[in-house]
C-alpha cells in the first residue's frame, strides 16, 4: 500500500434487525484528497459513516488509520483517532454561544478561560469568513451559518479525517462556494475529506475520487476523471438512467376548460412569518413553483397558503368560492395538502409506524370517532408502499428507521391518501437519491395530468424548470416576478432573482 | 436466567427481552416466585363473612386486586398525560382529595356527620367527575396554552389542592353513615369480589373500547412524538393535551369516590398522599417512556398491580416502618434500571451471545 | 417529598377566620381584615400605629375596645388543614383571641420553619405584644427570639417546644405525648386480657406524637410480655392503616388489640375488620384504641365500637389567655413548661356530654 493512505476500512459488516446494512465494504482515503461517497438513499453511506465515527459498532471488519489498526466504539474514540464529522442535521447546542459550541467537550479539566476561548473562536470564524460573532447565541444564526460553525468546530480539532455528511443541503450557492474554498484549503494541508452529498455538480467541482455504494455493497472506487456523470448515476442506480429531459413529454397535459375557476386563489395573503402580501393562483392540472434564494420567502408563501403560520392578511378562494383558512385542518378540509420543507421536524412522526404515518392525514380528515379499521389501514399501507416502491421491512417499522428518501415517500403517500385537489410539495427532493427524485417529478406530472393542481418547490432550479409550467420568483419576502413559457430558462430566472427590473411583478 | 440448552428457548428469550411486557412480567414472576418459596400461604384465598353478613373472598391476592385497582385507574390517565404532554401530573393526590371532598360535601349536604344521603350517590359522583375534570382542564390549559412543563404546571394544584379540598367541607371531616355508600370501597352484598376491582375492570374496558373505536391513541402519540407534524396534519395539539388531562381528571374522580368510600370519610392532608408517584411509577414500570410518545396501556395497568403486589409483600414480611421506603426504593431502582433501553439492549446482546455459544 | 407544602389560600383563610370569631357584631370584619393581611409580607402601617407599650391593665374590658387598648398578638401556627387536631386548635385560638376578648390577633400559617421564622420577624416589626408560636421544627429559632426579646415582644410557645434557651420565652404549653401513651397502655393493662396480641399502627415516623405513643407501648409490652404482632407506619392515613390490618388478617395471625396512634388510622383499621367480619369494641373480639378525641371517634366509643380514645388537648388558648393576663397584671409565671390536662375515654364510661365537650 502506498504510504499516502490515511484511512483504510476493510471488509466492514453491519447488520440491523431485518437489514444487512453493510456487506463487506472496503473504503480507502488518502492524504490531501476529497473523496466523494455516493449512493442512493439506503445504500449504506450513512451506516458506513456512523461505523467510522463510532455511533454504531461494526459487526466485523477492520479500520486502520496511518496503518495502525484502531478500535472505535464511541464518537469520543473516533475524535481521539483524528476523525471529525459534520452532519447534515445540526448537532450543536442552539442555546449556547458560537464559541461555546466550538469548544464544548474539548478541554481537559473544568477550568476554562472564556476570554481566550472567545478570542480564539473569533479568529477562526474570521479566517473562514464565517459571518458570526463568537459570543452570539447559536440559535440566532441562520441554519447555514450554524452549519459552518459546525464545520469550523471540526476543522479546529486538528483532524486527519474530516467527514462532511450532506453539509451543503441547507446552504445557498455562495455559502457552498465558501465551503468549497475551505475544503480545498484543508486538502492543501493534507487533511483527507470524505464528502457525502447528493449534488452531482458539487462532486465534480471539488472531488478527486469517488466511492460508489449500492444496497450495502461496494460498487467501486474511481478517479473522478475516469467516471463521467452518466456512468456515475447508472452505477448508483445499477441501471441506465431515464433521459430526464423527456419526462414532461410523457404525460398528457390536463385539458383546462374554459371558464373554470382556479383551484386555489389568494389575494394579498400574508402571515406572521414576515412574508409580504402576495397574490397567487393555481389552475386545475397546473404545476407551478415558487423559486428564489434560500430565505427569500418561498416556503413561507406556501405555509401561509396552508395556514401553517398565522395568516394576518388576505382572502382566499377555492374553485372560485371564498373560504377561510386559519389553521392546517381548514386547508385540509378544503382539499389542500402540504408536504413541509423540513421532513424531520415537520413531516414524520418518528416513533410511529410507516402505516400510522401514512394514514395520519386521511385519518384526521375522517374524524376522531371514525378510525380506519386495521384491514383498511393495512390495505392503504400496502397499496402505497407498492405504488411508490417504499423500501421498508414492513408497514409496522417505525418511520425513523427508514432512509431519508423513503421517509419522504411515506409523507408524499400520506398526502396522496388524503386525495387533495391542490398539492403543495416544499423541497420533496431534498436529500434524496437521484432515482427517487425522478420518481417524484414523474409523479407530480402524472397527478397534474389527472387534474390536480401542484405547487412544487425545489432548490435545484433545473428540477423546477423541468416540471413547472409557471414560476413565481421571490426575493426578500416579496414576489418579484412570474415566468412562463419561453421565459422559463436558467438565465431568466437568475436575472429575475438578482433583480433590477420589476416587470411581471404582479 | 434459565439457560436451557435449546436454541428455541434462546430465540424465545431474545424476542421476550425486546418486548415491552418483559419488565413488568419479570417483576411479577420474581415477586410471585419469592412469595411462593418464602410462604405459599401468601396466595391462599378463603371465604369469610364480613360484618354485614356477606360471604366474601379474603386473602392477599384479593387485597392486591382491591387496593391496586385505585392505582390502575390512575395509571390509565397518567399514561395518556405522559404520552401527550411529555410530562407527568403530580397533582393527582391533591386532586383525589378535592374530588373525594366534593363528593362527600354533596352527599352530606354540609353536615359534619350525616345519617342520610342528601342526593343519590351517582349524582354526587357525576358532579365530582365534573369538578375533577375541570381541575384537570385547568392543568391541561396551563400545559397546552401557556407551555408550562407539566410537572411545574401541576405543582400549583399539588400545593393548593388539599386546602381546596378542606375548604369544600369547611375544614370539617364529614362522615357518611350509609351502608350503600360503603359498598363502593368494599363489597356489594352477595358479590364476593371487592367492588374497586370491578370498577377498575370497567375503567379498563372503557379505555380499551375508546382506544379501539376512536383515534385517541394515534392522535395522542402523534402529538407526543412530533407536535409540529401533528399540527400540520390537521390536529390541534393543545386540545389533545387538555383532553388527556381531562381524562386523568375523570380517573381521579373515580379513585376519589373509592377512597372516601373505604372509610366513609376523608382526611384532606393524607388521603391519597404520594399516590401520584406510584401512578407515575406504574407508567414507567410498564416500559413506557416518560418523555412521551408511544404508549402501552396494558403494561401501565400491570405496573400498577405490581406496585401493590410489592407493597403487600413488604407488609407481609413486616419490614420495619423506618426501612419501608428504602426497600421500596431499591426494588423500584432495580425495575426502572432494567427497563432502561440501554440495559434492555445489553440483555438482548447477552441472549444473542448465549445463542452463539450454543451453536458452537 | 413527605413534607406537605403549605398554602395560604386567602379565600379559605378568610372564611375560616370569620367563622372562628363567631360573627360578632361590628368588630368581626375588622379582625378578618387584619388576619388576611398579616400572613402576607405587606408592612401595613395601619397596624403599627397602635402604640405597643400603652396596653394598660384594663384589658379585662369585655366590650370591644379601640384598637389602641387591645393586646396585639401574632400567632404562628401550622396549616389548619394538617389534621382535625390542628383545625380544632386553630378554631380555639381564633375564638379566644378575637376583638371582644380585647385581642388584636394576626395569624400566619406554615408547615415550613423558614416561612414561620419570616412571619415571626414580620410580627416583631409590626410591634405585636405577644408572639404565640407552634413551631414546625424544633431548631433555628434562637436569633429571631432574641430579636423578639430586644423589641419587647413576649413569646409563648404552644403545642410544640423548641430547642432554645428557656429565657427566650415566657412559657411553653404542651401536650405530653408519652403521658398520653402511658395512659392508654395503663388502660390496656387494666383490661386484664388473657393474652395481648397487638397490631401497632404508627404515625409518621419521627413525629413527637409517634415517638411518645410508640415508646409507651413498646416499653410496657416488653415489660409485661405482650406480643406485638406487627408494628408498621400508616403515616396517619386511614387507607394505609386499612391495608396493614388487611395484610395481618390475610396472613391468618390472630390478634386482639389494635393500638392506632390516631383516630383516622383506627378508623381505617376498623374498616378492615368489618370487611373481614371480625368483631370489635366493647362486646367484640378486638379492642380498638385511638388518639386525638375526634368527634367521630368519641361517637364510635359511645356506640361501643371502639374501646378507648386518648385525648391530645388542642385547647391551649385558655392557658395562654391566663398567662397573658397574669403577665399584663404584673404577675410572674412560676413554671415555664405547662403540661395540659389530658383525658382518656373508656367506651364503658363515656357520656354524650363528653362527646360534645371534648370531641374536636
Amino acid at each position: 500500500m502506498s504510504d499516502n493512505v490515511i484511512l483504510k476500512m476493510r471488509n466492514i459488516h453491519k447488520r440491523f434487525p431485518g437489514v444487512y446494512a453493510l456487506q463487506g465494504v472496503d473504503f480507502t482515503l488518502r492524504k490531501g484528497e476529497i473523496h466523494a461517497l455516493m449512493g442512493e438513499n439506503g445504500a449504506g453511506k450513512s451506516t458506513l459513516i456512523k461505523v467510522l465515527t463510532g455511533v454504531y459498532t461494526k459487526d466485523e471488519g477492520e479500520i486502520s488509520i496511518d496503518d495502525q489498526v484502531v478500535a472505535i466504539h464511541s464518537p469520543q474514540q473516533a475524535q481521539n483517532a483524528g476523525i471529525s464529522t459534520v452532519y447534515q442535521e445540526i448537532t450543536l447546542c442552539p442555546n449556547l454561544s458560537v464559541a461555546e459550541n466550538m469548544y464544548i467537550g474539548r478541554t481537559a479539566g473544568i477550568r476554562q478561560n472564556w476570554k481566550k476561548v472567545n478570542a480564539d473562536a473569533e479568529k477562526i470564524l474570521q479566517s473562514l469568513d464565517i459571518p458570526a460573532k463568537a459570543t452570539q447565541q447559536l440559535s440566532s444564526c441562520s441554519i447555514a451559518v450554524q452549519q459552518m460553525v459546525a464545520i469550523a468546530r471540526a476543522v479546529d480539532m486538528d483532524c486527519k479525517v474530516l467527514i462532511l455528511d450532506e453539509p451543503t443541503s441547507s446552504l445557498d450557492e455562495q455559502e457552498v462556494e465558501k465551503l468549497f474554498k475551505l475544503m480545498r484549503d484543508l486538502k492543501a494541508r493534507g487533511v483527507g475529506i470524505i464528502f457525502v452529498t447528493h449534488f452531482l455538480d458539487q462532486v465534480y467541482e471539488v472531488c478527486d475520487r469517488i466511492t460508489v455504494m449500492r444496497d450495502g455493497q461496494l460498487v467501486g472506487e474511481y478517479v473522478i476523471e475516469d467516471l463521467p456523470r452518466v456512468q456515475l448515476v447508472s452505477k448508483m442506480l445499477g441501471k441506465e438512467l431515464d433521459d430526464m429531459g423527456d419526462i414532461s413529454g410523457e404525460y398528457r397535459t390536463y385539458e383546462h376548460k374554459e371558464g373554470e375557476a382556479p383551484v386555489f386563489e389568494a389575494q394579498g395573503l400574508a402571515s406572521d412569518s414576515g412574508i409580504k402580501p402576495f397574490d397567487f393562483h393555481i389552475n386545475k392540472g397546473e404545476v407551478n413553483g415558487f423559486t428564489g434564494l434560500l430565505g427569500s420567502g418561498r416556503s413561507e408563501c406556501v405555509r401561509a397558503i396552508f395556514g401553517a403560520d398565522r395568516v394576518t392578511h388576505g382572502s382566499v378562494k377555492m374553485n372560485g368560492k371564498p373560504v377561510k383558512i386559519t389553521k392546517p385542518i381548514d386547508a385540509m378540509r378544503h382539499g389542500i395538502a402540504y408536504l413541509p420543507e423540513d421532513r424531520k421536524v415537520d413531516g414524520i412522526v418518528g416513533d410511529l409506524s410507516v402505516r400510522d404515518n401514512l394514514i395520519l392525514a386521511a385519518q384526521v380528515l375522517k374524524g376522531f370517532m371514525k378510525p380506519f379499521s386495521k384491514a383498511e389501514a393495512n390495505k392503504f399501507a400496502d397499496e402505497y408502499i407498492k405504488l411508490l416502491s417504499i423500501k421498508t421491512a414492513s408497514a409496522d417499522t417505525p418511520i425513523k428507521s427508514l432512509s431519508g428518501g423513503n421517509q419522504q415517500k411515506v409523507i408524499v403517500a400520506r398526502w396522496l391518501l388524503a386525495h387533495p385537489e391542490y398539492l403543495i410539495l416544499d423541497e420533496p427532493t431534498r436529500g434524496i437519491d437521484v432515482g427517487t427524485k425522478t420518481d417524484i417529478q414523474k409523479l407530480v406530472l402524472k397527478l397534474a395530468s389527472e387534474g390536480m393542481g401542484v405547487t412544487f418547490i425545489s432548490s435545484e432550479l433545473d428540477e423546477m424548470l423541468r416540471t413547472c409550467s409557471r414560476l413565481v420568483v421571490m426575493r426578500d419576502l416579496h414576489v418579484v416576478g412570474e415566468l412562463t413559457g419561453a421565459d422559463m430558462n436558467q438565465s431568466k430566472v437568475m436575472s429575475t432573482i438578482a433583480g433590477g427590473e420589476k416587470k411581471n411583478a404582479e | 436466567m434459565q439457560n436451557k440448552n435449546k436454541s428455541g428457548i434462546g430465540a424465545f428469550f431474545g424476542r421476550l427481552v425486546r418486548q415491552q411486557y418483559f419488565i413488568p412480567l419479570t417483576a411479577l414472576v420474581l415477586l410471585a416466585l419469592f412469595n411462593l418459596i418464602a410462604d405459599p400461604a401468601f396466595f391462599k384465598i378463603s371465604i369469610t363473612t364480613n360484618s354485614a353478613g356477606n360471604a366474601v373472598l379474603a386473602g392477599t391476592p384479593i387485597t392486591i386486586l382491591d387496593y391496586g385497582s385505585e392505582l390502575a385507574i390512575l395509571a390509565i390517565g397518567m399514561t395518556l398525560v405522559t404520552a401527550a404532554s411529555k410530562g407527568q401530573d403530580i397533582s393527582v393526590g391533591a386532586a383525589v382529595a378535592i374530588a373525594g371532598s366534593f363528593i362527600l360535601r354533596m352527599l352530606c349536604g354540609g353536615d359534619s356527620s350525616s345519617n342520610t344521603l342528601h342526593m343519590p350517590i351517582i349524582c354526587a359522583f357525576l358532579l365530582g367527575c365534573v369538578v375533577a375534570m375541570l381541575f384537570g382542564a385547568f392543568n391541561g390549559v396551563l400545559v397546552a396554552f401557556f407551555k408550562i412543563q407539566p410537572m411545574i404546571a401541576t405543582l400549583i394544584l399539588y400545593t393548593a389542592g388539599r386546602s381546596i379540598a378542606a375548604w369544600f367541607n369547611n375544614n370539617e371531616l364529614p362522615i357518611i353513615k350509609d351502608a350503600a355508600f360503603s359498598y363502593i370501597g368494599g363489597f356489594i352484598p352477595g358479590v364476593p369480589i371487592p367492588t374497586p376491582f370491578f370498577i377498575a375492570v370497567i375503567c379498563v374496558i372503557v379505555i380499551t373500547l375508546v382506544l379501539k373505536f376512536t383515534n385517541l391513541r394515534l392522535y395522542t402519540e402523534a402529538v407526543g412524538i412530533n407536535e409540529n407534524s401533528a399540527r400540520l396534519n390537521g390536529l390541534n395539539p393543545a386540545a389533545i393535551k387538555i383532553l388527556s388531562f381531562v381524562i386523568l381528571g375523570l380517573c381521579v374522580a373515580v379513585v376519589g369516590l373509592i377512597k372516601v368510600s373505604r372509610v366513609s370519610s376523608i382526611n384532606y392532608s393524607v388521603i391519597a398522599k404520594d399516590i401520584e408517584m406510584d401512578a407515575i411509577l406504574a407508567v414507567a414500570l410498564g416500559g413506557n417512556s416518560l418523555s412521551g410518545g408511544k404508549f402501552n396501556m396494558a403494561t401501565s395497568i400491570m405496573g400498577a398491580y405490581i406496585i401493590q403486589f410489592l407493597t403487600q409483600t413488604l407488609y407481609k414480611y413486616k419490614v420495619p416502618s423506618e426501612a419501608l421506603p428504602a426497600y421500596k426504593a431499591v426494588v423500584v431502582i432495580l425495575l426502572v434500571v432494567m427497563s432502561a433501553p440501554t440495559v434492555r439492549e445489553y440483555l438482548s446482546n447477552l441472549v444473542k451471545k448465549a445463542k452463539v455459544k450454543e451453536a458452537a | 417529598m413527605k413534607k406537605k407544602l403549605a398554602l395560604m389560600l386567602a379565600a379559605g383563610m378568610t372564611m375560616a377566620s370569620v367563622m372562628g370569631c363567631g360573627g360578632s357584631g361590628d368588630a368581626a370584619p375588622a379582625a378578618a381584615d387584619t388576619e388576611t393581611e398579616a400572613p402576607a409580607a405587606a408592612d401595613t402601617e395601619t397596624e403599627a400605629e397602635a402604640p405597643a407599650d400603652t396596653a394598660a391593665a384594663d384589658t379585662e374590658a369585655e366590650a370591644p375596645a379601640a384598637s389602641g387598648e387591645m393586646i396585639k398578638v401574632g400567632i404562628i401556627n401550622n396549616d389548619p388543614n394538617e389534621s382535625g387536631y390542628r383545625t380544632a386548635n386553630d378554631a380555639d385560638l381564633k375564638a379566644t383571641f378575637c376583638a371582644e376578648n380585647g385581642y388584636d390577633a394576626s395569624f400566619a400559617y406554615s408547615l415550613k420553619n423558614e416561612e414561620q421564622i419570616n412571619a415571626a420577624q414580620q410580627f416583631i416589626q409590626d410591634g405585636v405584644d405577644y408572639l404565640l408560636l407552634s413551631a414546625a421544627d424544633t431548631s433555628g429559632w434562637d436569633s429571631v427570639l432574641q430579636d423578639a426579646q430586644a423589641n419587647g415582644v413576649r413569646v409563648i410557645l404552644f403545642d410544640r417546644t423548641i430547642d432554645a434557651d428557656p429565657s427566650l420565652y415566657e412559657a411553653s404549653i404542651v401536650s405530653d405525648m408519652r403521658a398520653e401513651g402511658d395512659k392508654a397502655v395503663e388502660w390496656m393493662k387494666s383490661q386484664n386480657l388473657d393474652e395481648y396480641n397487638i397490631i401497632h399502627i404508627q404515625g409518621v415516623m419521627g413525629s413527637a406524637a409517634q415517638i411518645g405513643r410508640s415508646d409507651a407501648l413498646t416499653e410496657t409490652a416488653a415489660a409485661e410480655g405482650w406480643n406485638i404482632i406487627v408494628s408498621q407506619t400508616a403515616n396517619w392515613n386511614a387507607e394505609e392503616a386499612q391495608q396493614i390490618v388487611q395484610s395481618v388478617i390475610d396472613s391468618g395471625e390472630s390478634f386482639n388489640v389494635i393500638y392506632a396512634e390516631n383516630d383516622n388510622m383506627a378508623q381505617g383499621a376498623v374498616a378492615a375488620l368489618d370487611a373481614a367480619g371480625i368483631t370489635h369494641g366493647v362486646d367484640g373480639d378486638v379492642k380498638i384504641l385511638g388518639f386525638d378525641t375526634n368527634k367521630f371517634a368519641l361517637e364510635e366509643l359511645l356506640a361501643g365500637n371502639w374501646n378507648y380514645d386518648g385525648q391530645c388537648n388542642p385547647f391551649q388558648s385558655s392557658y395562654i389567655d391566663d398567662i397573658i393576663k397574669t403577665l399584663e397584671s404584673g404577675g410572674t409565671i412560676s413554671e415555664k413548661t405547662i403540661i395540659m390536662d389530658e383525658k382518656g375515654f373508656d367506651a364503658e364510661t363515656i357520656t354524650q356530654e363528653d362527646v360534645d365537650t371534648y370531641g374536636i
